[in-house]
């Protein structure tokens, strides 16, 4: 095991649930929240000629999805680098 | 030239490079084929993800679906591109990590048990082997119309090239030829999507033009399309079904859960070489579908547009039969569409009141497949589209008989039957049956069974009861054991196919289906297509019921799960094979 002792171990888990966490409230949030939940009351706002809910349903939630992984790879990078367990570019 | 032997031309290029690719990529340790010796490149991998993933449905339906269930097709949208958010953050990482070949295998070291491995393969097999049938008559299909050859032939030519590539280069193969193909597809996709988005609103993203003024009479497009479609009787293409929702909800989820459950999706992310790259190759396995997805909804849109616009909105704009254009009488010969002069005025009435509706016969597919001609784009445009089609149906059924066949070969032969057997010979084994597995599909999509339009669903469900949360529980509580795992999978699994063949039959065949698929039957207003999710949660419910009453997992395997959960680190990943 990479880790000095168990509580840095047990804080390396915990901060990466932290973070799944909070970017799976984003991912729901979109989705079923601006997609299918207030997608109707949405819908009275428009932008462009897209209603804000059916935009949110066809367009932003995908985007928004894209975005949410490439931030989570970004943070686990740097925790596994905050906590030394990065891999090394031989450790393949 | 003309556009026939265009067709021709282009796809026969396609095949001539999926070859090339094969011979050049030849798998020569069981390493390279299963797992393309994990060397493969994140953003390669992603292409070959992207490819793996989208399927025929995907490329000729998922647009004409959505142009006719308009905001309600937003549940194949989300549903089949968030399941990756779950995949990248859930899954691939800590699979990667564990390091070893598939998806079963995992299973049986996690749970130490032959038996939660077998039905993991089991769970792989049926999932993977209903979802191949779609892909088999999707090539027959695209084969039949766009090279006028018969549904058998093309789908032969079809098996063949896979075979050559497949069976010879295995995960290897498959990983290079899906770049390829992916690159054909959104080629295909994207160019006569541009084109149709410049013609109606003189934006070249078609992302933006759905959003966007005519060019004709300034009106939006969706605005344009709503009034239209409430002009002829249809309900609003943007509007919420609020009756629905529960159901779109559990729709969504199920797709989404089932998306990352899948193990040929999975097993894709074996091939890459660290777990950091694991996880960005999943972003950019999206960043690759969402160029497809996010068109689709504008072609929907646009497509159906114009072809209303075709057969006229109003009374005085009626299409008159014997001034219908070329394209019309090109797919009328398809059968895919279908005019019946009712009132023997010689102009076809559209209309949503079915006494009055004279287009008899509308296949959605005609919003892709006819999407070049309504717009009067070239024929080459044509001619890639139908090379584009092709690759979509063959680059998933590749992933999926490799997905299967490794089951067949490593988790059954060498994993329970024969463990003592040779590098050589394994490899000699993938080989039988990844053939053994294009012949069995290939039955399949000669003898499509009936049920072969609820099978794609029918594999969500499947991936999203059983498998999706038992490979979560591996990962992420250390306390779960075999027996709680095993109970679970076996209650998602049944409670799921219960639920399917109770409304449309057992094996779907429709007069064994006791409850009916009469929506009143509908647990919570949920349908049949939605019920994974459901399934999940009964899992999860009898997963950890049995978990608390039985003995804890032994201490080794909960270093296993210590392992897994950190990018580096001793741990039984590395080597072993």
């Amino acid at each position: 095991m990479a880790f000095q002792n168990e509580t840095l171990k047990k804080q390396y888990w915990r901060d990466n649930l932290r973070i799944i966490g909070w970017l799976l409230a984003v991912w729901a949030f979109v989705s079923f929240g601006c997609g299918i939940i207030f997608a109707e009351a949405l819908n009275a706002i428009h932008i462009g000629g897209y209603p804000l809910g059916f935009w949110f349903a066809q367009q932003g939630a995908i985007v928004t999805f894209v975005v949410l992984i490439f931030v989570y790879a970004k943070l686990m990078d740097r925790l596994d680098r905050k906590y030394g367990v990065q891999e090394t570019e031989d450790a393949k | 030239m003309d556009q026939q032997t265009l067709i021709y031309i282009v796809v026969g290029a396609t095949f001539a490079l999926y070859l090339g690719i094969a011979v050049y990529c030849k798998a020569g340790s069981t390493r390279e084929f299963y797992v393309a010796s994990k060397g493969v490149h994140p953003v390669a991998n992603g292409m070959a993800t992207a490819a793996d993933w989208m399927s025929a449905a995907s490329f000729i339906s998922m647009a004409g679906l959505i142009a006719f269930l308009g905001y309600g097709g937003s549940v194949f949208l989300m549903g089949w591109t968030g399941g990756f958010v779950l995949l990248a953050m859930l899954l691939a990482p800590y699979l990667r990590k564990f390091g070893k070949f598939t998806v079963p295998e995992f299973l049986g070291d996690r749970y130490y048990s032959n038996t939660a491995r077998i039905i993991g393969v089991i769970c792989l097999i049926l999932a993977s082997l209903t979802y191949v049938i779609g892909q088999m008559t999707g090539t027959g299909v695209a084969f039949s119309r766009f090279l006028e050859v018969s549904y058998e032939m093309g789908l032969s030519i079809g098996m063949l090239i896979v075979f050559f590539y497949a069976v010879m280069g295995g995960m290897k193969g498959i990983t290079y030829t899906q770049i390829a193909q992916y690159c054909v597809m959104i080629l295909a996709y994207t160019i006569p999507a541009i084109f149709i988005s410049l013609q109606m609103t003189g934006w070249a993203l078609p992302q933006i033009g759905l959003g966007a003024t005519m060019t004709e009479h300034g009106t939006y497009v969706l605005d344009r399309l709503d009034q239209v479609l409430s002009e002829l009787g249809f309900a609003e293409y943007v509007a919420v079904n609020e009756h629905n929702r529960i159901n779109m909800f559990f729709y969504t989820l199920s797709l989404m859960i089932g998306t990352a459950g899948l193990p040929h999706v999975i097993i894709r992310f074996f091939t890459v070489p660290t777990v950091k790259a694991a996880r960005s190759s999943a972003g950019w396995a999206l960043v690759f579908i969402a160029i497809l997805y996010t068109t689709a909804p504008a072609v929907g849109a646009m497509a159906r547009l114009n072809l209303m616009e075709t057969f006229g909105t109003t009374e005085a704009t009626e299409m008159v039969y014997e001034e219908r254009p070329q394209w019309v009488k090109n797919w009328e010969q398809t059968g895919l569409i279908e005019f019946t002069d009712k009132d023997n005025d010689g102009s076809i009435t559209y209309s949503s009141n079915e006494e009055e509706n004279e287009v008899t016969e509308l296949n959605r597919d005609i919003i892709v497949l006819a999407n070049p001609e309504i717009a009067m784009l070239p024929d080459w445009v044509i001619a890639i589209v139908a090379a584009g089609g092709l690759a979509a149906a063959l680059s998933t059924a590749a992933g999926l008989l490799l997905a299967i066949s490794s089951a067949v070969s490593h988790d059954l032969l060498k994993g329970v039957f024969k463990p003592d057997i040779s590098e050589k010979n394994e490899l000699l084994a993938g080989r039988i049956s990844m053939a053994g597995s294009i012949a069995v599909a290939g039955y399949l999509g000669f003898n499509p069974p009936g049920f072969a339009a609820g099978t794609v669903a029918l594999a969500f469900g499947i991936a999203a009861a059983s498998l999706f949360p038992a490979l979560m529980f591996g990962i992420f509580y250390k306390k779960m054991n075999k027996e709680g795992a095993i109970a679970g999978m076996l209650a998602g699994l049944t409670v799921n196919l219960l639920y399917v063949f109770q409304h449309k039959g057992i094996m779907f065949v429709e007069s064994t289906s006791y409850l009916g698929s009469l929506d009143p039957n509908w647990f919570f207003g949920i349908s049949p297509n939605a019920f994974g999710a459901v399934g999940a949660i009964v899992n999860l419910i009898v997963a950890l019921a049995v978990c608390k009453v039985t003995p804890e997992p032994p201490e080794n395997i909960q270093h296993i799960v210590d392992d897994v959960r950190v990018p580096v680190g001793a741990s039984l990943a590395s080597g072993g094979h």
